[in-house]
């Protein structure tokens, strides 16, 4: 058995003396579909922010330890920083970048795998040549992995919702992370669109990739993750298979309270 | 006609300038959302940086285009270097302040910087050696357009190209691009976002060295004071042309320096400050995000 993927250990995060975070441990496997679930307002946002660097946990661990290499500590690590090591995400709203086309979206998405500087691009040299080559070979073949390489040279803002959601995806993948997070990759989603979204992390899990997802939609939990954690108050409520969770009693305490005569 | 020539000439070199300065204005603000009121000051510096290598070369004995090419490359460099320790000693310290305080250190910067060249070199009026000389085949134009105004025309040209095609097309450009959208999520993909605003410090800073140079060698002297004119002015065209849009800061440039140039012209040259802040009340009273700003729509 390998170390896990991502392994955090006795997390919390305070606000001043709120404590959104308590004490949290998770575990992604190589390989796994991880979702964490719970209530609104049970820290599961604030949980991938203190994992990506955007904000510093105030205590725990986060290591990431991606397959035959030594262990990273995340802790104290900028965003950009997490991004090189190894670890991407999207989030709860689309923040594409607007102006930009879907092409140069998943272009930025290579820039901590590229290295060409100023000059570079004054000298235009043959490795700088060679890397911007490969950097819209890359790109381009993510775009068709995520089925948006017709729309390579529009504008990010004039994709479908749906399709926008996928971009965010398509430029996560480009940084090449060990470990893609998901925050909640069918909010505001038709029943089609999510249909889709499910096969397409499906492909993605069959071709090795680690996924952890926050999502409220349980039809899409149920279906695609191996292993599910139930978040509530900022502490672990619950660990378990899709099967086990639907059947947790304490898990249906949370999202559904306690019955007036029990 | 060869008046109108002659001033639509000169209006557009001191637009060009504008231009150039406007560009450094426009850049930063449109990653941090700052005005760097220093920014005139590292104008003023790579005025005096050219001044000086320009000065001891001559001595020497350079010939002129080496000593031109030096020139330009020790103020650029100089004023890169000025503009990134700006950068980090004075705005960098206050990422996460709110927006008043780096506004405030800004101007402190701007006093620092004038009083500092005040003392290392000196209050007087120094008179710039002519690094262009008048060419040939200019000679049968020189009642309408000098060499000089050919040479910043030229010079300005080439720069803007050269940062459109930066800005476009380079992986740098796109970092740029990205962090002015949403620098969160530009640091979430990877980009070292400190890197990258040091980056525009520096080549808004070289823009601004090359303006400075252009313009000393064009009006024949400096002094520590004309950063402060110059950086209002070019914030004025980068106003004029839309905050934050780079097309934008070079209109508005041309726009600002045609109308003070036609205003000189046809009216006074006393009046030439009161069309071009005139303009700009005009054009903010019905266009509020200038020429080819865009306007903030604000969601609730």
């Amino acid at each position: 058995m390998t170390a896990p993927i991502l392994q955090v250990k006795n997390l919390g995060m305070s606000f001043g003396g709120i404590r959104a975070l308590d004490e949290l441990d998770l575990e992604v496997n190589s390989g796994e579909i991880v979702a964490l679930i719970g209530p609104n307002g049970a820290g599961k946002t604030t949980f991938f922010n203190c994992v990506t660097g955007i904000y510093q946990p105030t205590q725990g661990d986060v290591m990431l330890n991606p397959p035959s290499r030594s262990s990273i500590r995340l802790n104290n690590l900028k965003p950009n920083q997490v991004a090189e090591k190894g670890m991407a995400r999207t989030f709860q709203n689309i923040r594409l970048f607007q102006n930009m086309t879907v092409l140069e979206n998943v272009m930025i998405g290579r820039h901590c795998r590229t290295k060409s500087f100023i000059l570079g691009a004054i000298l235009r040299n043959k490795a700088t040549r060679e890397e911007e080559y490969q950097t819209i070979e890359k790109s381009y073949h993510i775009l068709q992995k995520m089925g948006l390489e017709k729309q390579a040279n529009d504008l990010a803002s004039n994709l479908s919702y749906g399709a926008q959601r996928r971009l965010e995806i398509g430029r996560a993948l480009a940084t090449e992370p060990f470990l893609l997070l998901l925050d909640e990759p069918a909010a505001g989603m038709n029943p089609q669109e999510t249909a889709e979204l499910i096969e397409l992390i499906n492909k993605l899990q069959q071709e090795g990739q680690s996924i952890l997802l926050i999502e409220h939609d349980m039809k899409l939990v149920m279906e695609l993750s191996h292993r599910i954690y139930v978040m509530d108050y900022g502490r672990r409520i619950a660990v378990g298979t899709p099967e086990q969770i639907r059947n947790n009693p304490v898990v249906i305490k949370a999202y559904l309270g306690e019955a007036a005569d029990a | 006609m060869d008046y109108f020539v002659e001033l639509f000439f000169s209006g557009l070199t001191r637009g060009s300038i504008y231009a150039l300065i406007a560009l450094g204005y426009t850049m930063v603000y449109g990653i941090i959302g700052l005005i760097n009121f220093a920014h005139g000051e590292i104008y003023m510096i790579g005025a005096f940086t050219s001044f000086i290598v320009a000065t001891v070369l001559s001595i020497y004995g350079f010939p002129l285009l080496a000593i031109v090419v030096l020139a330009g490359f020790a103020a650029i460099i100089w004023s890169s270097a000025y503009g990134y320790t700006v950068e980090k000693l004075a705005y960098k310290p206050l990422r996460h302040a709110p927006r008043l305080s780096p506004l405030i250190s800004a101007i402190g910067m701007s006093i620092f910087l004038q009083n500092y060249i005040l003392l290392a070199q000196t209050s007087d009026f120094l008179a710039f050696p002519e690094l262009i000389p008048d060419l040939d085949f200019m000679e049968p134009y020189a009642h309408v357009v000098g060499t000089t105004d050919l040479v910043i025309l030229a010079t300005t040209a080439i720069s803007m190209l050269a940062l459109t095609l930066l800005i476009k097309f380079t992986r740098i450009g796109k970092a740029m691009r990205a962090t002015s959208q949403d620098r969160t999520m530009a640091m979430l993909v990877g980009i070292n976002v400190d890197r990258v605003i040091s980056m525009t410090f520096i080549i808004g800073s070289a823009l601004a060295a090359i303006g400075g140079m252009l313009i000393a060698s064009h009006i024949g002297q400096i002094n520590f004071m004309i950063g402060f004119i110059a950086g209002i002015k070019a914030f004025t065209a980068a106003v004029l042309g839309g905050i934050g849009s780079i097309p934008g800061a070079v209109l508005g440039g041309f726009v600002l320096g045609l109308t003070e140039s036609f205003a000189t012209g046809y009216v006074s040259s006393d009046y030439e400050d009161v069309f071009a802040f005139g303009l700009l009340v005009l054009i903010l009273l019905f266009k509020p995000s200038g020429l080819l700003g865009k306007a903030d729509i604000q969601k609730v």
